[in-house]
């Protein structure tokens, strides 16, 4: 039993609460912009790299350098924001979907320009296990991760439920007529959306890279996972997002959980399989999502 | 450059860029007429990249670390049933999102792709894994150079024709008006009867056949083929890019946008290839931040492309509208 938990549950949860951050983006993203961001994978890529920078220019710890990487990152998306998403705002949703995608390749070819394609560690070194946690094998990196997750989705929450801006970012994502016809401003709610979104994503983007190692492609590979996590929870609702995160980060330790035989019941090299398959059985039997979320 | 390298290196690039033609051509269904948003290319090319290769590939050649045999059954076969199976996949993905948002499918299609890449890497018994499959037949490859090279780029821009007409006759049929309503007003289109679903359906996995095609194209005229091959910016965003600054809806666009940004992204090779070998590598990185810009500026600048859309006069209209 301590085994299984050791081998599955604790790394199903760090990965949970990594989708998590990024998949409560790419939810309020769609349910107050009206599309499927594209470029978020590549946001929290951008995110760890800025960390990276800072890691590497002053010889901070990764936890320490993020502040400046979150600043880093919402300041990019929102200059991402005016000159790429900005002159659609009239048009159809869909062509913003492919201005996305031009903007996910832009970021990642600057990062590979800019920091090369070798996988980087933040610190070298090995991490072992807490003794204080034993049996539990429990590292300080797994602590790091599930506690600046919990700080993030906390301040989240007081935003959305004590701030008048996050009232409005609730009505702009529940009826965005409604909500202009109340005199909320749009462009605003839109920047604080993206604000968020970004926070939320360097995060996990940096967290990722605590938990492995930072390459210019780990972002992209996250996508299809967020975007399951997103659907499953129920697209714009923010606590949707979280749960659907960390459901999904466990199923996908627990796919390969020797079931039947000695060997994996799923390779592990098909691990992202599972989120696509999570997908494609929300679509079909309730694409509203768990929490009744919006369908596209 | 000597004149025959020149002609050789025109004729690899008519060859590859009327490849990447006919995929366009396919998007161009798929997204120019009908509005579908599929961002899987990359995967129905790979579907019919490795089927034609396993099926013609001769059983002995094929050594690539793991043993991949394919059939060695003729080529023609190679390049029917290949389009059939990425149509065969597009049909299954087509049925499950495109009641939803376009939004949905560009997820599940996308979704596709990075599976059937990672089938690509992991099956290491059937396709090799990142090793791929080496000694695919090239059609023509016995004749003497260049004429095996002439014949295959005449084979391929007959491809090219064949393809463009097909598209033409599809889009000035009354299938191809109902395309189009389809995309511009879904509701209109469903209160006229049509079955909205049934006709996009058929829609997406026609274009993706073609994309399909593409795919067998490729691996035959390359020889080999490893899951790079169906990286997401060479077969999914290249194509789009060319579809784009072509004119989406315009056929003749499709064809002119295949070639033209087939020819600057070659282009730039030659440039690279003077270059020391550490700019070169960075180089790529500038072209693929390149393909992103375009997609970006191209939408928000020209959104109708080089050549925009025109719609085939209606029967009975008059040729001076008002």
């Amino acid at each position: 039993m301590i085994e299984f938990i050791n081998n599955y549950v604790i790394p199903g949860l760090v990965l949970g609460s990594i989708y998590a951050l990024g998949a409560i983006g790419v939810s309020m993203i769609y349910s107050i912009l009206r599309f499927a961001h594209f470029a978020h994978g590549d946001l929290m890529t951008l995110g760890a790299y800025i960390a990276f920078a800072v890691v590497v220019a002053f010889g901070w710890p990764p936890v320490a350098a993020m502040p400046l990487a979150l600043v880093g990152t919402v300041g990019a998306s929102l200059a991402i924001d005016r000159y790429a998403y900005r002159p659609f705002r009239k048009s159809r949703p869909i062509v913003v979907v492919i201005a996305s995608f031009g903007v996910a390749l832009m970021i990642r070819a600057a990062i590979m320009l800019i920091w090369g394609v070798q996988p980087e560690p933040y610190v070298e070194g090995i991490n072992p296990p807490l003794e204080s946690f034993e049996p539990f094998r429990i590292q300080e990196k797994h602590i790091v991760i599930v506690v600046v997750t919990v700080v993030l989705v906390t301040a989240l929450h007081l935003l959305l439920t004590r701030t008048k801006i996050g009232k409005a970012m609730r009505a702009m994502s529940d009826d965005a007529d409604l909500a202009r016809v109340t005199g909320i401003g749009t462009e605003r709610v839109i920047a604080w959306t993206w604000v968020v979104g970004a926070v939320l994503a360097a995060a996990a983007g940096i967290l990722t890279g605590i938990d492995t190692l930072l390459k210019p492609y780990m972002g992209w590979d996250l996508l299809l996972p967020i975007f399951a996590a997103a659907i499953l929870g129920g697209l714009g609702r923010p606590y949707g997002a979280i749960l659907g995160g960390l459901v999904l980060g466990v199923i996908q330790e627990l796919s390969s959980y020797p079931l039947l035989s000695d060997e994996p019941f799923i390779s592990p090299g098909y691990k992202i399989g599972i989120a696509f398959a999570i997908l494609v059985v929300m679509l079909i039997w309730r694409p509203q999502g768990l929490l009744r979320g919006r369908v596209l | 450059m000597e004149i025959g390298g020149l002609l050789l290196y025109l004729m690899a690039l008519v060859t590859m860029g009327g490849i990447y033609a006919v995929m366009a051509l396919g998007l161009n269904l798929n997204w120019g007429m009908t509005g579908l948003f599929n961002v899987g290319i990359a995967g129905f090319f790979a579907v019919g990249a490795y089927t034609s290769a396993l099926l013609t590939t001769p059983p002995m050649l094929a050594r690539s670390g793991a043993d991949v045999g394919g059939l060695g059954l003729p080529i023609p076969l190679g390049w029917i049933v290949a389009p059939l199976l990425a149509a065969a996949v597009a049909w299954v993905v087509g049925r499950i999102c495109l009641r939803l948002r376009s939004d949905y499918l560009a997820i599940a299609t996308i979704g596709i792709a990075e599976i059937l890449r990672l089938v690509a890497l992991n099956e290491q018994k059937l396709t090799g894994g990142p090793f791929g499959i080496k000694s695919i037949p090239r059609p023509f490859e016995t004749m003497d150079r260049p004429w095996g090279e002439i014949a295959l780029m005449a084979l391929v821009a007959l491809l090219v024709f064949a393809t463009y007409l097909f598209m033409e006759r599809a889009r000035n049929s009354p299938w191809g008006r109902v395309m189009r309503a389809i995309r511009d007003n879904e509701t209109a289109a469903g209160a006229m009867g049509k079955d909205v679903e049934a006709f996009r359906l058929q829609a997406f996995v026609i274009g993706s056949a073609f994309m399909g095609l593409g795919g067998a194209l490729t691996a035959h005229y390359l020889k080999v083929l490893t899951p790079e091959a169906s990286e997401p910016l060479y077969a999914t965003f290249l194509v789009w890019v060319m579809l784009i600054v072509g004119g989406s809806g315009n056929n003749k666009g499709a064809v002119l946008g295949a070639l033209l940004i087939w020819l600057l992204w070659t282009a730039s090779e030659l440039v690279t290839g003077a270059l020391p070998t550490e700019w070169g590598v960075r180089i790529a990185y500038v072209k693929m931040f390149l393909v992103g810009l375009l997609l970006v500026v191209v939408l928000q600048v020209f959104p109708q492309g080089l050549l925009p859309e025109r719609p085939p006069k209606l029967a009975g209209e008059k040729a001076a509208g008002a």
